[in-house]
């Protein structure tokens, strides 16, 4: 056990170390490619999260447009630096969430699923019919840089991607502690049996609502860090086909551990890169996937860990890595 | 005054009365059968009782106050916690975090201090408790077992203990040793007095071995069709003509005791 920990510690460290040494050695457009992966791993993170508790939703990307807009607003109206607006574009987008869990929560399961598909397409409607203060349509923009603070211009590729790099860092620290936590544990309850849970006194209701705000904050982290990269923002970015990429993140690399929709996430960046050639061919591509996924690798990528682990005798971790639940099997099929 | 007292209870589902007009009185320490054939509404019982149905008619009190209309997390944080017919585990989770999980009532703090693990100190405690409960439950040697691969009888103790973990004082077991070889069924009712004797709960049990039932309740009450037919004690009960024609259709009761 020690040792498989230790095993961990050694590959995150090495993975940091990647991923601060790699813009130095790629092209400037590929710095902006992995920038938009780090928000995509806070955002396909922070939906798992909401996922453990058996709630698979269908706005997170409405959520995170959400944060890219009070962020943007905040910058562009009141002048607010970037490390003032986005932390409350996270704190406003707690408070959406709580505007529209509570519909949300006497439905589970497929209605679970549909509902918040309406109650964030009513979100994006919302931008779309008031130009004042959204922009309609076209949205907005003009959205104020980060800036330069000291002697760092965050407008640059590189430093921007520092930074970028840095809050999904302390983002997925966050969320790994919760999703190792009793509160964690309680999410997982709630979506292995949510009857037994209630029973033994785990507020059920309560603790969806809590999982739902806390991954409405960081979805609103990553729209803020959006907003600033892109400088304007529309409806159509944070339309129901993002929706269903972030889906194929989570499913392909698998909701069960932490580090899924981490994998999900990098392999279908690097798949949409090499696939950019056949643009029009794309969403075929990634249907075929999806459902190629979802009928023979319920599991997602993640699956093969244990596999893989048990190669080499280590049964153990194997075990550990199999205790968590297997979220997209059941609810999203 | 009655520890925990039901009064003139209703449940129908649509034109169904899977209970009519109960009445219970269980006091502190006491372990209550109840018995009646199938579909009397034992489980129902349980159900409106612990808050997964609201009651049609009636009042619930524990303590002298109405618990009914509350929620069943909000009933469990008083005190009352139930077992199901059914082998209802987190079946995913290892035997000693289905326990863990189970400890939530006991382990709150602060929302950061879990989060960011200063809490050291009451993850330590709760896991000890944790583990003296599955101890208790003799399952120490599965601790780190997938719920889901335990054998039945394991599942069944590991049942009673997630309930326990959240330390009611009202435990009602649903059929606790169905299922269960006649050794297993022994050891298990050892323990449910034990649970009574050394953990200081009240208990009320559902259960149709007879054998089980009559070696350890203080009072049974028998229900048939929703209504309470017969209560007293196990003797009285043995040598009711009512009991004996509805509950087993009119067969010697003590021929069947063996
Ligand atoms: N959710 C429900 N909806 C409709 N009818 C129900 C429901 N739950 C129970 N019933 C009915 O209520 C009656 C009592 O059922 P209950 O499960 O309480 O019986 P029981 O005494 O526990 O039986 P058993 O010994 O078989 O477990 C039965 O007729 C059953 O069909
Ligand atoms: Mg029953």
């Amino acid at each position: 056990m020690l040792k498989h920990k230790v095993l961990s510690i050694i590959g995150v460290v090495a993975l940091i170390a990647v991923m601060s040494i790699l813009p130095f050695f790629v092209r400037e457009y590929y710095v902006e490619i992995l920038i938009i992966f780090l928000i995509n791993v806070i955002l396909a993170v922070s939906y798992r999260l909401i996922a453990t508790t058996g709630d698979w939703t269908l706005c997170h990307v409405i959520l995170m447009g959400a944060g890219a807009y009070a962020s943007a607003l905040m910058a562009k109206y009141f002048g607010w630096p970037f490390f003032m607006t986005a932390p409350l574009a996270g704190a406003t987008v707690c408070l959406v969430g709580l505007g529209i869990v509570y519909p949300l929560l006497r439905t589970v399961g497929f209605g679970f699923f549909i509902t918040s598909l309406a109650v964030g397409e009513f979100i994006r409607l919302s931008w779309i019919k008031f130009h004042i203060p959204f922009g309609g349509p076209r949205g907005m923009i003009d959205i104020p840089e980060v800036g330069i603070i000291g002697p760092i211009d965050f407008y640059e590729a590189i430093p921007y991607y520092f930074m970028t790099l840095a809050i999904t860092l302390v983002c997925l620290f966050i969320l790994y502690r919760i999703d190792r936590s009793r509160i964690g544990k309680a999410f997982k309850s709630i979506y292995e049996d949510d009857i037994l849970a209630e029973s033994i006194g785990i507020n059920v209701g309560r603790y969806r609502t809590f999982a739902f705000v806390i991954g409405s904050f960081f979805a609103g982290i990553a729209g803020a860090l959006l907003a600033h990269r892109l400088g304007a923002i529309d409806p159509h970015i944070f339309a129901l086909d993002e929706m269903v990429y972030l889906l194929v993140w989570v499913i392909v690399g698998g909701s069960a551990t932490f580090a899924g929709p981490i994998i999900g996430v990098a392999v279908m960046t690097l798949l949409f890169e090499w696939t950019r050639p056949l643009l029009e061919w794309r969403p075929l591509f990634f249907g075929i996937i999806l459902i190629g996924f979802l009928i023979f690798m319920p599991g997602g990528l993640e699956s093969l860990i244990p596999k893989f682990t048990r190669l080499f005798g280590n049964r153990k971790a194997a075990q550990a890595k199999a205790e968590q639940p297997g979220g997209a099997e059941k609810s999203v099929v | 005054m009655a520890m925990f007292e039901v009064r003139s209870l209703c449940k129908n589902f649509g034109g169904l009365a899977a209970i009519s007009q109960l009445n219970l009185e269980v006091d502190e320490g006491e372990i209550r059968g109840v018995i009646g054939p199938n579909g009397a509404g034992k489980t129902t019982l349980f159900n409106v009782i612990c808050g997964v149905y609201k009651p049609t008619k009636g009042k619930i009190a524990y303590q002298g106050k109405e618990i009914s209309g509350l929620k069943s997390s909000q009933i469990a944080e008083r005190g009352v916690v139930r077992t199901f017919q059914r082998t209802a585990l987190f079946h995913h989770f290892t035997v000693l975090d289905n326990v863990l999980v189970a400890r939530h009532l006991q382990a709150r703090g602060g929302f950061f201090r879990t989060i960011f693990g200063t809490n050291r100190r009451i993850d330590i405690e709760q896991e000890k408790k944790a583990l003296e409960i599955i101890d208790f439950m003799g399952l120490s040697d599965l601790k780190d077992e997938l719920a889901d691969n335990l054998p039945h009888g394991h599942q069944r103790a590991l049942g009673i203990a997630v309930a326990l973990a959240s330390e009611p004082k009202l435990l009602m077991l649903d059929e606790p040793v169905t299922g269960m070889d006649p050794t297993e069924t022994q050891h298990m009712t050892g323990l449910i007095k034990k649970i009574r004797d050394e953990r200081a709960m009240t208990i009320l049990l559902v259960e149709h071995d007879m054998k089980v039932v009559m070696g350890i309740c203080d009072k049974i009450s028998v229900l048939n069709f929703g209504k309470k037919l017969a209560e007293g004690l196990p003797k009285q009960i043995l040598e009711n003509p009512d009991v004996i024609e509805a509950y087993l259709g009119g067969e010697d009761v003590v021929a069947l005791l063996g």
